[in-house]
């Protein structure tokens, strides 16, 4: 098993006919996923390769029974995006979208409060079950299927310890990344506890980032309810406080969201901390 | 995108958010003309630069005639300013703000801010105006109050009257205070602000409150949907070589240390500035060229590296996911050729098509150090600038 997706996953592509909606529409279908139809509003009735695309993501769903969606669509339309998805009862939303307003992401997050679906992202590099599923952007070459699971809110620095953890021979689950937006949707709690959960999983790694108190929370809810062993780095425990770095969430604001703080809750908890990221393989080789 | 208290005031003005008469002025005589036509003294002349903490560093004056104001307005045009939060070489000020002085007889902080957790607009306020309320926040937590809006709902009377006792207004200045926050509330959603912050907020001796201070930052993300704040961007506030390198759509942030490094994805270029301090010595920069930058992007992002003087050698760390190895290399040589490299660069790729990536690297013959993981990596940039 795993989590979120697996190979009943129907997945439709919003924003399919744009140059990186096709490009990683095609790469998605070279992994294996199942990807049965794309929306693009007055693209309908044409085909991108063999997948259909339709003007609305209801009809996307009412003519394929699609149950994932992956968007792609700029910024500006981002939320309107994740809304129409929500409201057609697609179960899972991954938001790759780099640059949503953040008061937009505030009022869809209220309005996901009353759906029955999960939004992974925005901003995010998406989910993979290695070997099985694969919604999103990353490389896939670099996984293998395996029992430990993955939650980053960070891209590339996830592809980084998901090709050591290959390289030593140690396998995923299923890799997340919750996206580096101050408000997505599935946070840390929400896939450590779908971990706890999952049978195929056996170990954790959690990658956090300055800025927020996401980590501190999350530390604090391992503590009480996960009993599978969890190792943890924090990015930016060299960054200088009140300035961005790079992700709309990652910043030290006043005396709030340091990476010391998110080490020592890390270390509170009794989660593995690893300092040096070049180490991070080694250490879940030893720990796991 | 921050702006300057007299661009936030003005923007309040157009909201009916009350704020002192003031204007701003560019030179000497400017300030004198505007004190003139407020009509009475106090007058007060306030340096404009984007850091808080004006006050303790000299750059807020009182004056009571208009000598003063001539002599306040000569001592803080044109002097560096340096407040906790300019570092410690300070800023220049170019302008001043003068503004009408008030009968005070409270003050009080009042701010608005998106709250992560609760994916909401949280309302802040304290009866301790003109304090830093980060401080107020730790030692004495009781005396802040925070109000949660439903962004879907918008703000509410009751929540207004929550926030306005628990400042403990006099019902006299109930309607002032009601009407203020209110319209602040709309500015701060029309405008996608990320805070709003006033602080002092006062309330004067005839029952009223206004904004003798304003801060305000907006969420960038959103500036698509408001053109007319881009006017308000002051770019002699901002680092030269940060301008230069946001024209080319690229992440970076100035430092002070030795080592230039360029990393694609944010979340990496964070870890690899860790990695640098790990390994004893410190990054000059953070750079982030995006998850799926261009050759001509990394060119750009070499290039603004190697500009700066106090860079003794660069890492370069990439993953190539979206971005290609070979894409990266490609742009490092073309950048190489161009600037000439006479520091150590070192490189270390890993990723899609990293072998055609690395041929190109060894081709090009430039000097280049090829680190095998992250950890030689670290170790020979150490070496190199130590």
């Amino acid at each position: 098993m795993s989590i979120f997706v697996n190979k009943d996953t129907r997945l439709l592509v919003q924003g399919i006919t744009g140059n990186e909606g096709s490009f990683h529409t095609r790469q998605c279908i070279e992994y294996g996923t199942c990807v049965v139809a794309g929306v693009t509003p007055g693209k309908g009735g044409k085909m991108m390769d063999k997948v259909p695309v339709f003007n609305t993501v209801a009809q996307a769903v009412k003519g394929t029974g699609a149950n994932a969606s992956l968007i792609f669509v700029p910024p500006p339309f981002g939320a309107d995006a994740i809304m129409e998805a929500a409201d057609a009862g697609v179960a899972i939303i991954v938001a790759i979208t780099e640059g949503i307003p953040i008061l937009d992401m505030v009022r869809v997050k209220n309005f996901l409060a009353a759906k029955k679906c999960r939004l992974i992202g925005p901003n995010c590099p998406g989910i993979i079950t290695p070997g099985v599923c694969k919604i999103g952007i990353m490389p896939g070459k670099i996984h293998k299927q395996g029992s430990i699971g993955v939650v980053s809110r960070s891209g590339t620095l996830t592809y980084e310890v998901v090709d050591q953890l290959t390289k030593l021979g140690l396998g995923q689950s299923t890799c997340i990344g919750i996206g580096g937006d101050p408000v997505n949707g599935t946070n840390f709690i929400d896939v450590l506890s779908a971990f706890q959960e999952d049978d195929e999983t056996s170990a954790i790694v959690m990658v956090g980032e300055i800025g927020g108190s996401a980590e501190e929370e999350a530390a604090a809810f391992i503590n009480a309810n996960i009993t599978k062993p969890v190792v943890g780095f924090i990015a930016g425990l060299t960054a200088p406080p009140g300035r961005r770095m790079g992700h709309a969430g990652a910043i030290i604001s006043g005396s709030s969201g340091t990476g010391a703080a998110k080490i020592a809750a890390f270390r509170d908890n009794g989660i593995h901390v690893c300092e040096n990221l070049g180490e991070i393989g080694r250490i879940c080789k030893e720990v796991f | 995108m921050k702006i300057h208290e007299y661009q936030a005031k003005d923007l309040f003005r157009r909201y009916n958010v009350p704020v002192p008469d003031g204007q701003v002025a560019f030179s000497v005589e400017e300030a004198k003309q505007i004190a003139a036509g407020l009509g009475g003294f106090p007058v007060v002349v306030k340096a404009q630069i984007h850091a808080g903490g004006r006050g303790k560093g000299g750059g807020v004056k009182l004056a009571a005639s208009m000598e003063e104001v001539e002599a306040f307005a000569k001592e803080i045009l044109g002097m560096t300013l340096i407040t906790h939060q300019t570092g410690p070489e300070g800023k220049l000020v170019q302008k001043l703000l003068i503004e009408a002085g008030q009968k005070i007889e409270q003050e009080l902080y009042l701010s608005l801010l998106v709250d992560r957790a609760t994916a909401s607009i949280v309302i802040m306020a304290s009866r301790d105006g003109g304090m830093d309320i980060e401080q107020v926040a730790e030692k004495t937590p009781e005396r802040i109050i925070k109000v949660y809006v439903d962004p879907l709902m918008g703000l509410q009377g009751y929540q207004i009257r929550e926030v306005g006792f628990g400042l403990g207004l006099p019902p006299g200045a109930m309607k002032s205070f009601s009407g203020l926050l209110s319209n602040l509330y709309t500015l701060f959603v029309a405008y996608d602000s990320s805070m709003v912050e006033i602080n002092p907020l006062v309330l004067t001796s005839d029952d009223t409150v206004l904004a003798l201070d304003a801060k305000v930052d907006f969420d960038s993300n959103a500036l698509y949907r408001h053109k007319d704040l881009l006017e308000l961007r002051d770019l002699s506030e901002e680092d030269p070589m940060e301008v230069e390198a946001s024209k080319f759509n690229l992440n970076y942030i100035n430092l002070e240390g030795n080592v230039g490094n360029i990393v694609n994805g944010a979340g990496l270029a964070m870890a690899t500035m860790d990695i640098i301090k790990n390994a004893g010595a410190t990054p000059a920069n953070f750079m982030d060229v995006g998850g799926g930058a261009s050759s001509e992007q990394v060119e750009n992002a070499f290039r603004i590296i190697l500009a700066d003087p106090k860079v003794k050698a660069v890492l370069i760390n990439i993953f190539g996911g979206i971005l290609r190895c070979d894409i990266f290399a490609q742009g490092v040589v073309d950048a190489a050729r161009k600037t000439g490299i006479s520091i150590p660069v070192v490189v270390r790729m890993e990723g899609t098509n990293v072998d055609e990536g690395k041929r190109i690297l060894a081709d090009a013959g430039l000097d280049l150090i090829a680190a095998s993981d992250l950890s030689d990596a670290a170790n020979k940039i150490a070496a190199a600038v130590n």
